[in-house]
């Protein structure tokens, strides 16, 4: 069913991405803007999930959950408020495309969240955007302006902007949640799962902005046309932020069943440095490490996820064979001690601790236990935490101690 | 600079009231508040603190909870002008580690100071989400990418 991940696609999320005027409702509508809406206003809601569902829609934030089967959760005949929530937290070191979307298109996002809010009964919806991301909400803001005065806004659905206050954390759904709700950002137990309990206690869905990006062309033009776009599991397309050690760093749009090997060679333009790969994050930096023999992977969630890593937010960073791996540990597990939010001991503790090590290791302090010792406790935390960060934080630990323990020994003094 | 007493105009507890009621529950905007006290205010001193805390009939406590909670809200006046330089993996791999050495000696201090004529104070800090223009940093509310000594020259020079 799927195409060739190797043929060139039409641009879906970045068709208008060329034109400066990309971000106003006229240049929108020009380009089949708020046709999906008008669409959508014709099918009952249960036929919005439905479509969604058949679509193999999965979310792009990170998780990989399905989202029309997220959708579905939210009680059925439920009598209260019911919010729908845009993840625009973007955080996860080696991504930038929310921050694309929501500068270059926003109105797909208003789109999407109308009919979104239609499927899941929802007259209210919050826009978290990052604290950091002034320009791509100033931008964002106006567009929401010009679509109440367009009437699309503000007849059914109202949408409330706010900004967060710099904490990773809250790229968690249920930090999310706990941050907009005017507290720290700790995550929540669950369950009860945000579908039944949510914000303001109420049933929530929170979703990351480019998978709502992606539902007004699922309406408009079929759910089989974007599940053909993807692989069997998988569909559409979806925007890969790669960076690090590669010729044309940037945003490219291709299908999820693209090729890591694809991406780097023949999106990115190829490896500089010393030309020669030595390792790559597909995913974000909570996503383990490949090695250069590895990259004959599709980018999908379950192509991934069978190699040993995960899709997360399709944050690629390449590294050639001059990067130093327990360097790049260092930088990475200081992130982690950095934003672990302190709720859960192991995760507060841990973190920390493993920093300090990879520092030492780095700086030629190593003890010829640490890696041993990195080893096992980040992998004893695993899985006793609230939220996903810590098991986040576990998959480059080991990953890069795993695939490269020779680069590190070779730092310790006596290993 | 923070009075003792902070106080906001009656336009700006307008505005806090209007953001209060975007939300099903006024607690709601105890983010976008602080955003807007720390406009007004300079920094969000204890003072501060438990001012919004009574706008919100919260604890001041709580309030503090939040501020120290997350990175941008400032607790000591800061710099006119605040330069974060993203250290993460990606600036990291494409130079950050010379652009902020080279910050700290042009503005003699090191991250988490401000200059002695109060002019900048220099970040560093997690990932800013720009890892296609690394290494990058962000000025007040600016992103600046593809850096380098050059360029972050410039950026400083024009900062008042």
């Amino acid at each position: 069913m799927s195409q060739s991940a190797a043929e060139p696609i039409e641009p879906i999320l970045t068709r208008n991405f060329g034109r400066p005027d990309s971000h106003t409702l006229t240049a929108y509508r020009e380009t089949g803007g708020y046709t999906g809406w008008a669409k959508a206003l014709a099918l009952e809601p249960a036929a919005i999930t439905d479509a969604v569902k058949r679509s193999n829609l999965r979310g792009l934030g990170g998780a990989g959950f399905p989202t029309g089967t997220k959708w579905s959760f939210v009680p059925k005949g439920h009598a209260g408020p019911i919010y729908l929530v845009i993840n625009a937290d973007e955080g996860e070191p080696g991504t930038v495309k929310d921050r694309y979307l929501l500068e270059r298109d926003p109105h797909a996002l208003i789109e999407g969240m109308l009919i979104a809010a239609r499927a899941i009964g929802s007259r209210l919806a919050f826009v978290y955007v990052r604290g950091e991301y002034v320009a791509p909400w100033r931008r964002f803001s106006a567009a929401v302006r010009e679509a109440y005065d367009a009437g699309y806004l503000g007849r059914g659905l109202d949408v409330v902007v706010h900004r967060g206050a710099g904490a990773y954390i809250c790229g968690e759904e249920t930090g999310l949640i706990s941050s907009l709700e005017g507290r720290k950002g700790w995550p929540k137990l669950k369950p009860p799962f945000p579908a039944i309990k949510g914000a303001f206690g109420a049933p929530t869905i929170v979703n990351n902005v480019e998978t709502i990006c992606q539902v007004p062309h699922i309406v408009n033009r079929g759910p089989e046309w974007f599940a053909a776009l993807g692989t069997q599991t998988q569909g559409g397309t979806r925007l890969y932020s790669v960076s690090g050690r590669v010729r044309r760093s940037g945003v490219y749009e291709a299908s999820v069943g693209v090729t890591l090997r694809q991406l780097i060679y023949e999106h990115a333009g190829g490896v500089t440095g010393n030309g020669r790969l030595k390792a790559v994050v597909p995913g974000g930096a909570s996503a383990a490490i490949l090695r250069a023999d590895e990259i004959d992977v599709t980018m999908d969630v379950d192509g991934l996820r069978n190699a040993g890593t995960m899709a997360g937010s399709a944050g690629v960073i390449v590294m050639d064979e001059t990067v130093s791996i327990p360097d790049a540990l260092r930088v990475v597990a200081r992130f982690y001690a950095h934003e672990s939010c302190g709720q859960c001991t192991p995760c507060r503790e841990t973190t920390g601790w493993i920093y300090r090590m990879t520092e030492r290791i780095v700086e030629g302090r190593g003890r010829k236990e640490d890696l041993d010792t990195i080893l096992d406790v980040a992998r004893r935390g695993t899985g006793t935490t609230i939220c996903a960060f810590y098991d986040g934080a576990v998959g480059p630990y080991i990953s890069y101690i795993e695939k490269f323990r020779a680069e590190f020994e070779a730092l310790i003094p006596h290993a | 600079m923070t009075p003792s007493r902070p106080q906001f105009t009656p336009e700006q507890q307008a505005e806090v009231r209007r953001l209060q009621g975007l939300y099903p529950d006024p607690q709601g905007a105890l983010l976008p508040v602080l955003h807007l006290a720390q406009d007004v205010f300079g920094y969000i001193s204890e003072e501060v603190e438990e001012y919004v805390a009574g706008l919100f009939g919260l604890a001041p406590a709580h309030v503090h909870e939040v501020v120290t909670f997350y990175t941008m809200y400032f607790r000591e006046p800061k710099g006119r002008h605040i330069v974060s330089v993203c250290h993460n993996l990606s600036c990291h791999l494409a130079g950050a580690p010379g652009i902020l050495d080279h910050l700290r000696r042009r503005l003699g201090i090191e991250p988490g100071g401000t200059t002695d004529d109060g002019r900048v104070t220099l970040l560093a800090v997690e990932c800013l989400c720009a890892c296609e223009m690394a290494p990058m940093l962000q000025v007040d509310d600016r992103y600046e990418g593809n850096l380098t000594p050059e360029t972050v020259d410039r950026l400083i020079d024009q900062l008042q």
